[in-house]
C-alpha cells in the first residue's frame, strides 16, 4: 500500500478522499492556495503545503507545482478528485514519468475519452448505443428528408458551428426536414458565417442516467449500478440519485454491460462513469465518459456499500478487485442534494463571503436510513469567489424512495446556513415537487418547474397550521419568559392570555393555547387541536418536535415584530398577537418598498479601486458593482435590487466624496 | 345609588369617545391608532390605569367655552410591562388634534411628578398639532412646565418618547430631552419650523417628510433612535426595550430568565478577523454571538454606523455595548459616531447598567470637514463619558486600537475594569506604514530599507503583548472563548462601587 497521498484537490472531495485514507491508515498531504490557507481539507490533513496564489490556474492547475510537493513530501500516490488537473492526461503522465501512482486510468484513456469524436467513435466500436446520426455534412434540402428518414423521426438539425438553440430545428417529418434544414442554414450563415448542417436522433424527454464503472489491473471491470441526474439547472447537476426510479433491471443490465464493454476497450483501470441519455421509451445513447471520480459518487457508495475511494487506491496499489459483478448489489435508495452558494431567490447569483453559520444534520448510519454530509467548508469559513460555489453534498439513504426522500426533506430543515446565500430552500422545494416525488423526471425539470425563477415553495394548507402552531407554541414561551423578568409589582404579575392570532402572512389564524406537561396544545377556531412537543427553548434556532403527533423541524430567527420561520423550501415572517393586537394591525396600512434612487452614490470619500459592471449590464440584487477603498479598506458596495446600468460615472482611480455618484440605474 | 353608578359609566363612555366617531375613522385612515388604543397595545392587559379622565380646559376665548370635552386631548396615567409599573402620556389627535393646553399640560406633570416620586419609567406618545393657541401664553407656560420636569426626571427615571403624529414646533423640545426617540415611518414628523416657514424663510421647497420624517431623523439627524414601521410594530418595540432599562436610576439593571450557556463556545470567533488587515468584517456579528439569545436591541442603526451602540443581555442582566464597526468608515471614530457613542455611554452610566466596549479603531477620522465641525470638542466627548462612567466597564480590542481613538474607547487609562483583547490586537500609537514614516524620515528614499523598518515596526508593535506587559491589557484571550470571559467579568462586577468626586455638575464639551 502506498506510504502518503497527496490529494491535488481541495474542498469537500479532498476531505473525502482525506477521510477513506485516514480509515486505511494512508498519511495525507493537502495542497492549498492563498485562498485557501485556513480551508477545511488543509486542517484535516497531516501535511498541508502552499502552492500559489488563489486562481486556479495559478495554484491547483500547475503540474509543476504539485510535482515539486510530491517530491518535497515524499507522497507516492495522487488522487486529482474531480475538475483541476483531473482528467489531464499530462499530469496522469508526468506523473506516471515521476514513478507516483495516478489514482485514476491510464492516461491513454483519459486521452482517448477526452474528446467527443474520438470517443464516440470508440464506444460505437465497442457496441455502446450512441446517438443515430449521419456523421457527415449535409448536402441539400432532399438529403436532409433522406438522411432524417433513415435515423427516424424526430430528428435535431443542427448547424456545425451552433450554439445557443440557433441554427437549430427540430423535424417530425419528411417536410419539416427540408424546412429546417433551410432555416437552420441560413439562420447559421447569418448569424456563424458558416453554414455547415448536421443532422441526429433527436432524444424526447431525455433523462441524464450514467453508470459507475471500476476497473483493476488485472482486466476486472464492474459496473455499480446507476445514477440519476436528470434535476439540472443549466447543465449543472443539482440532484442526483441511485438507482433511477425510471430503469428496469434489463435496460439497467444492458448499460452496465455496454459501459463495461468501453471500459474495457480503453484498458480502463480505476473508477469511471459513462453517461448516457435515456428517452422515454428506455432507448439510451452514450453521451461521454467521465475518467475520475464523480461528483455524485455518494449516493453510489450508499447503496451498493463500496467506498469508490478506498478501491481507486486499492486497484492504483494493483490490488485485484476483491468482489465480481454477481457481488454487487442494489441495496435501497440514495439521493444526493448538492448545497451551492448561490441565491436562488436572486436568479442563482453565486454568493460569496463569510458562512456566519453552517451547522449541517448530523451525520448518522442506522438499518433504516442514513445521513451523509460531504462538505469541505465550516462555520465561520469564508466562500471566495474563486473556485466552485458548491460547498456540501447532502446524501440521504433509505430503503425506498419514498422514504429517502423524507429523509432529505427533514435534513434539508435541520440544515443551517447563514452568511451567504444558498440554495436549500430551492432543494426542500425540488423534494416536495409532486413530479419529483413520482420520478417524472428530464433534464428540463428545472426549466420547466421552475419557469418563472425560484420565489420560495408554497405550503399545503395543513403545513401551514402545523406551522402556526410552532409560531404560536415559540411565542407562548417567549410572553411567559418576558413575564418572569425581575422588578414586576408584587401580586400584579402579568398573566399571559391563551388566545393569540397568528399571522403568517396578512390573514390572521386565531388559536387557543393551552399548557400541557411538556407541550402545548394549539386549538384552531374550527376545533381542530395540533399538540406542539418540544423540548426547543428560547435562543435555540432550530425547532424541533412533533406537531400534531408528526416530528417536524423548522429554523427560527426573532427579527423585529416576529420571528423569521423556514421550513422546506418555504419562508415566512410569522406574528403573533394579542386578538385586540390582531383587530388593529387590519387598520395599519400595507407598506409598499420606498423607492430607491436610480443612483450607485459612494457612501464614504474614498478611491475607487474597481468598476465590476459596465453601461448595459443587468446586475442582480446584492451583485457587487463596484469597490471603494476608503481609510485603507477596501469596501465592496452591491446592487441593493435588480436593475440595468444605463452609465458608469466614474473610472477606477477616481478619487470620490461622500454621495458622488458612482453609477446610474436605468 | 344605581344612577350614579350609571352616571360614572356614562361620563367614562363619553370621555373614552375622545374626538369622537368621524375623528376616529379620520385618524385610522391615516394609519394610526388612537391615543387609547396605542396605550392598550403598550401596556399589559387590563393593566392600565387613568388619571384625569375629566379634566376640562378652563379657556373661555374663541368659543372655547362652547366644547369641553373630558379629558382635554391627552390620556394619562400607568400601568405595567411585563408586570412592571410604567407611566404613560398619550395625546389624543382627534381633540383639538392634540393641541396642548394649560391643563393638557398639567394632566402630563401630574404623571411626570407621580413618576419621579414613585421611581418608574415615563413613556410619552406624541401626536399633537402644537399649542393651544386659543390659550395663548397658558399653553406655552404648560409647554414650559413639562420641559422643566424633563430636565428634571433626566437621569432620574428612563423616559421614552414615541411621535406616533405630528411633533412641530416648541413641542420637539420635550421629546428631545428625553433619553429615547421613536419615530413611526409615514406618520410622524418633527421640526421646530414646518416646509411652509421653511419655504418663506430661505427659500427651500421640502415636504414634511423629508424635513423631518422618521428616514431623515434616524438616518440624518440622529434626532430619533430608531423607526418603525407603523404603530403597532413601535409600541411592541418600546415594550421590548423597556425589557432591558431599570425603572430608575435606584434600582439595578432587571433580570430575565436565560437559555444560553455563559459559557458558550463560538468557534467561528476564531476566524472573524480575517488574515488581510485591512478588510473590513462585521462586528455586529461578534455582538450576536456574545449575546444571549443572539439578542440585541440596537440604538441609532442607522445614523453613524461606524459606531455601534445597542443592548444585550449576559447572563439575563442588561449590558450596553459599545461597538466600532470596521464596515463602515473603517471603524474611524468622528463626530457623528462620537456623539452616538458619548450619549449612550452616558444613558448607561446614569441608569447603572454595565458596558461592554468591543474596539477595531484605526483612528480618527481626518479632514477638514472633521476639524472644521468641532472634532476636537465632540471627540472630547466619548473621551469624557467613558472616562467619568463609574458603572462595570469590560473592553475588548479585537484588532485595532491606535492612537488617541484607543485611549477614548474604554481604555483601561479611563477606569476599565476588564481590558481584553484577542490575539489580533494591534494596540499602537498608529498604523506601522505611517509610524515609519516619522521615525525614519531619512530613508524613506529608499523602498527596501523602509519595508525592513516597517516588519520591525510591526513585530515589535502590531500585536497586543506590548500593552499587556504594561498591564494595559489585563489578559490576552481566545476569540472562541469571548461570551465565557465576558459573562465572568461582568459577573464579577456586580458588586463594584466607585464614585466620582463631588461636584454639582461636570462641565462636559457639549
Amino acid at each position: 500500500m502506498f506510504r502518503k497521498l497527496l490529494i491535488a484537490n481541495r474542498g469537500e472531495i479532498a476531505c473525502r478522499v482525506i477521510k477513506t485514507a485516514r480509515r486505511m491508515g494512508i498519511p495525507t498531504v493537502a495542497v492549498f492556495s492563498d485562498a485557501d490557507r485556513h480551508a477545511l481539507h488543509v486542517r484535516m490533513a497531516d501535511e498541508a503545503v502552499h502552492i500559489g496564489p488563489p486562481p486556479a490556474a495559478q495554484s491547483y492547475l500547475v503540474i509543476d507545482r504539485i510535482l515539486e510537493v510530491i517530491a518535497a513530501t515524499g507522497a507516492d500516490a495522487v488522487h486529482p478528485g474531480y475538475g483541476f488537473l483531473s482528467e489531464n492526461p499530462r499530469f496522469a503522465g508526468a506523473l506516471e514519468a515521476a514513478g507516483v501512482a495516478f489514482l485514476g486510468p491510464p492516461a491513454t484513456a483519459i486521452e482517448a475519452m477526452g474528446d467527443k469524436i474520438t470517443s464516440k467513435r470508440l464506444a460505437a466500436e465497442a457496441g455502446v448505443s450512441t446517438v443515430p446520426g449521419y456523421m457527415g455534412l449535409v448536402e441539400d434540402a432532399d438529403a436532409a428528408a433522406r438522411i432524417a428518414a433513415e435515423i427516424g423521426f424526430p430528428v435535431m438539425i443542427k448547424a456545425s458551428a451552433g450554439g445557443g438553440g440557433k441554427g437549430m430545428r427540430i423535424a417530425w417529418s419528411e417536410a419539416e426536414a427540408r424546412e429546417g434544414f433551410r432555416s437552420s442554414k441560413n439562420e447559421a450563415a447569418a448569424s456563424f458565417g458558416d453554414d455547415r448542417i448536421f443532422i441526429e436522433k433527436f432524444v424526447t424527454q431525455p433523462r441524464h442516467i450514467e453508470i459507475q464503472v471500476l476497473g483493476d489491473r488485472h482486466g476486472h471491470v464492474v459496473y455499480l449500478g446507476e445514477r440519476e441526474c436528470s434535476i439540472q439547472r443549466r447543465n449543472q447537476k443539482v440532484i442526483e440519485e441511485a438507482p433511477s426510479p425510471f430503469l428496469d433491471p434489463a435496460t439497467r443490465r444492458a448499460m452496465g454491460e455496454q459501459a463495461v464493454a468501453l471500459a474495457r476497450a480503453v484498458g480502463y483501470a480505476s473508477a469511471g462513469t459513462v453517461e448516457f441519455i435515456v428517452d422515454a421509451a428506455r432507448n439510451f445513447y452514450f453521451l461521454e465518459m467521465n475518467t475520475r471520480l464523480q461528483v455524485e459518487h455518494p449516493v453510489t457508495e450508499l447503496i451498493t456499500g463500496i467506498d469508490i475511494v478506498e478501491q481507486m487506491i486499492r486497484v492504483a496499489a494493483g490490488e485485484r478487485l476483491s468482489f465480481s459483478q454477481d457481488d454487487v448489489r442494489l441495496n435501497g435508495w440514495a439521493i444526493e442534494s448538492r448545497l451551492y452558494a448561490e441565491d436562488p431567490y436572486r436568479n442563482f447569483l453565486p454568493s460569496i463571503g463569510r458562512l456566519t453559520r453552517y451547522r449541517p444534520p448530523a451525520e448518522e448510519r442506522e438499518p433504516q436510513r442514513a445521513v451523509r454530509n460531504d462538505t469541505g467548508v465550516f462555520e465561520g469559513g469564508e466562500i471566495s469567489m474563486f473556485y466552485d460555489p458548491m460547498i456540501a453534498k447532502l446524501c440521504t439513504w433509505a430503503p425506498t424512495r419514498g422514504a429517502a426522500i423524507e429523509e432529505m426533506r427533514c435534513a434539508l430543515d435541520a440544515f443551517e446556513v447563514e452568511g451567504i446565500g444558498h440554495n436549500l430552500p430551492f432543494l426542500s422545494a425540488v423534494m416536495d415537487n409532486p413530479r419529483f416525488t413520482e420520478g417524472r423526471l428530464t433534464t428540463a425539470f428545472i426549466a420547466e418547474e421552475f419557469a418563472g425563477g425560484f420565489t420560495g415553495a408554497a405550503l399545503p394548507e395543513a403545513e401551514l397550521r402545523r406551522l402556526a402552531a410552532v409560531a404560536a407554541h415559540m411565542k407562548m414561551a417567549k410572553e411567559e419568559r418576558a413575564a418572569r423578568i425581575s422588578g414586576a409589582m408584587a401580586n400584579h404579575m402579568r398573566h399571559v392570555a391563551p388566545e393569540w392570532v397568528v399571522f403568517l402572512g396578512r390573514q390572521g389564524l386565531p388559536v387557543h393555547l393551552e399548557p400541557r406537561p411538556g407541550a402545548t396544545a394549539v386549538r384552531f377556531e374550527d376545533g381542530t387541536v395540533l399538540e406542539v412537543a418540544s423540548g426547543w427553548t428560547l435562543g435555540e434556532r432550530l425547532f424541533r418536535g412533533t406537531v400534531g403527533g408528526a416530528p417536524m423541524t423548522v429554523k427560527v430567527d426573532f427579527v423585529r415584530g416576529g420571528a423569521r420561520l423556514r421550513y422546506r423550501g418555504a419562508e415566512f415572517k410569522a406574528v403573533v398577537r394579542t386578538p385586540r393586537a390582531a383587530a388593529l394591525a387590519a387598520l395599519m396600512p400595507e407598506k409598499v418598498a420606498p423607492d430607491t434612487s436610480k443612483f450607485l452614490l459612494c457612501p464614504m470619500p474614498g478611491l475607487v479601486v474597481a468598476i465590476h459592471v459596465a453601461a448595459g449590464d443587468e446586475v442582480e440584487e446584492g451583485q457587487s458593482l463596484a469597490v471603494v477603498e476608503a481609510m485603507k479598506m477596501e469596501n465592496t458596495l452591491r446592487a441593493e435590487r435588480r436593475a440595468v446600468v444605463a452609465r458608469v460615472a466614474t473610472a477606477p482611480g477616481a478619487s470620490l466624496r461622500v454621495d458622488d455618484v458612482i453609477l446610474e440605474f436605468e | 345609588m344605581k344612577d350614579i353608578l350609571n352616571e360614572l359609566e356614562a361620563r367614562r363612555r363619553a370621555a373614552r369617545l375622545g374626538g369622537g366617531h368621524r375623528r376616529v375613522l379620520a385618524q385610522h385612515s391615516k394609519g394610526k391608532l388612537t391615543a387609547r388604543e396605542r396605550i392598550e397595545l403598550l401596556l399589559d392587559e387590563g393593566s392600565f390605569e387613568e388619571f384625569d379622565m375629566f379634566v376640562r380646559h378652563r379657556c373661555a376665548d374663541f368659543g372655547m367655552e362652547k366644547e369641553r370635552p373630558a379629558g382635554d386631548g391627552v390620556v394619562t396615567g400607568w400601568g405595567t410591562v411585563n408586570g412592571r409599573q410604567v407611566y404613560v402620556f398619550s395625546q389624543d389627535f382627534t381633540v383639538f388634534g392634540g393641541s396642548l393646553s394649560e391643563t393638557h399640560a398639567e394632566k402630563i406633570c401630574k404623571i411626570m411628578d407621580m413618576a419621579m416620586l414613585n421611581g418608574a419609567p415615563v413613556i410619552g406618545i406624541n401626536d399633537s398639532g402644537g399649542a393651544r393657541i386659543q390659550e395663548g401664553v397658558a399653553s406655552l407656560a404648560g409647554y414650559a412646565e413639562v420641559f422643566q420636569r424633563n430636565v428634571l426626571a433626566s437621569g432620574v427615571v428612563p423616559q421614552i418618547s414615541l411621535i406616533m403624529g405630528p411633533c412641530a414646533g416648541g413641542a420637539v423640545y420635550s421629546p428631545a430631552m428625553t433619553d429615547f426617540i421613536f419615530m413611526v415611518r409615514d406618520t410622524s414628523y418633527m421640526f421646530v419650523t414646518g416646509p411652509d416657514v421653511v419655504k418663506t424663510v430661505t427659500n427651500e421647497v421640502v415636504t414634511a417628510e423629508q424635513l423631518g420624517g422618521a428616514r431623515t431623523h434616524s438616518a440624518k439627524s440622529s434626532v430619533a433612535d430608531g423607526a418603525f414601521e407603523d404603530d403597532l410594530e413601535a409600541l411592541m418595540e418600546v415594550r421590548r426595550l423597556i425589557d432591558f432599562l431599570p425603572l430608575s436610576n435606584r434600582e439595578k439593571p432587571p433580570v430575565r430568565p436565560f437559555h444560553d450557556d455563559p459559557a458558550r463556545v463560538e468557534p467561528s470567533l476564531d476566524t472573524l478577523v480575517p488574515d488581510n488587515p485591512n478588510q473590513p468584517y462585521d462586528m455586529k456579528e461578534l455582538i450576536l454571538k456574545v449575546a444571549d439569545e443572539g439578542d440585541f436591541y440596537e440604538i441609532q442603526e442607522d445614523f453613524a454606523r461606524n459606531i455601534v451602540t445597542g443592548f444585550i443581555r449576559l447572563e439575563g442582566s442588561t449590558v450596553g455595548v459599545v461597538a466600532n464597526q470596521p464596515m463602515v468608515l473603517a471603524g474611524c471614530l468622528d463626530i457623528d459616531s462620537a456623539r452616538k457613542g458619548a450619549r449612550f455611554v452616558r444613558f448607561c452610566d446614569a441608569f447603572e447598567i454595565p458596558i461592554l466596549t468591543l474596539v477595531d479603531v484605526p483612528g480618527f477620522l481626518p479632514g477638514t470637514a472633521q476639524e472644521y465641525g468641532g472634532i476636537i470638542k465632540h471627540g472630547a466627548k466619548l473621551l469624557f463619558a467613558y472616562g467619568e462612567a463609574t458603572v462595570p466597564k469590560v473592553t475588548l480590542i479585537t484588532r485595532k486600537a491606535y492612537g488617541g481613538a484607543y485611549v477614548v474607547m474604554a481604555s483601561k487609562h479611563l477606569r476599565g475594569d476588564f481590558n481584553y483583547a484577542w490575539p489580533t490586537s494591534e494596540i499602537a500609537v498608529m498604523g506601522s506604514r505611517g509610524a515609519v514614516e516619522i521615525l525614519h524620515r531619512t530613508e524613506l528614499g529608499d523602498p527596501d530599507r523602509i519595508a525592513q523598518r516597517t516588519r520591525d515596526y510591526e513585530d515589535r508593535f502590531a500585536n497586543p503583548f506590548v500593552a499587556a506587559e504594561r498591564g494595559f491589557i489585563d489578559e490576552v484571550i481566545m476569540p472562541h472563548s469571548t461570551r465565557r470571559r465576558v459573562c465572568r467579568a461582568f459577573a464579577s462586577l456586580r458588586n463594584k462601587r466607585l464614585a466620582n468626586p463631588w461636584k454639582k455638575h461636570d462641565n462636559i464639551p457639549l
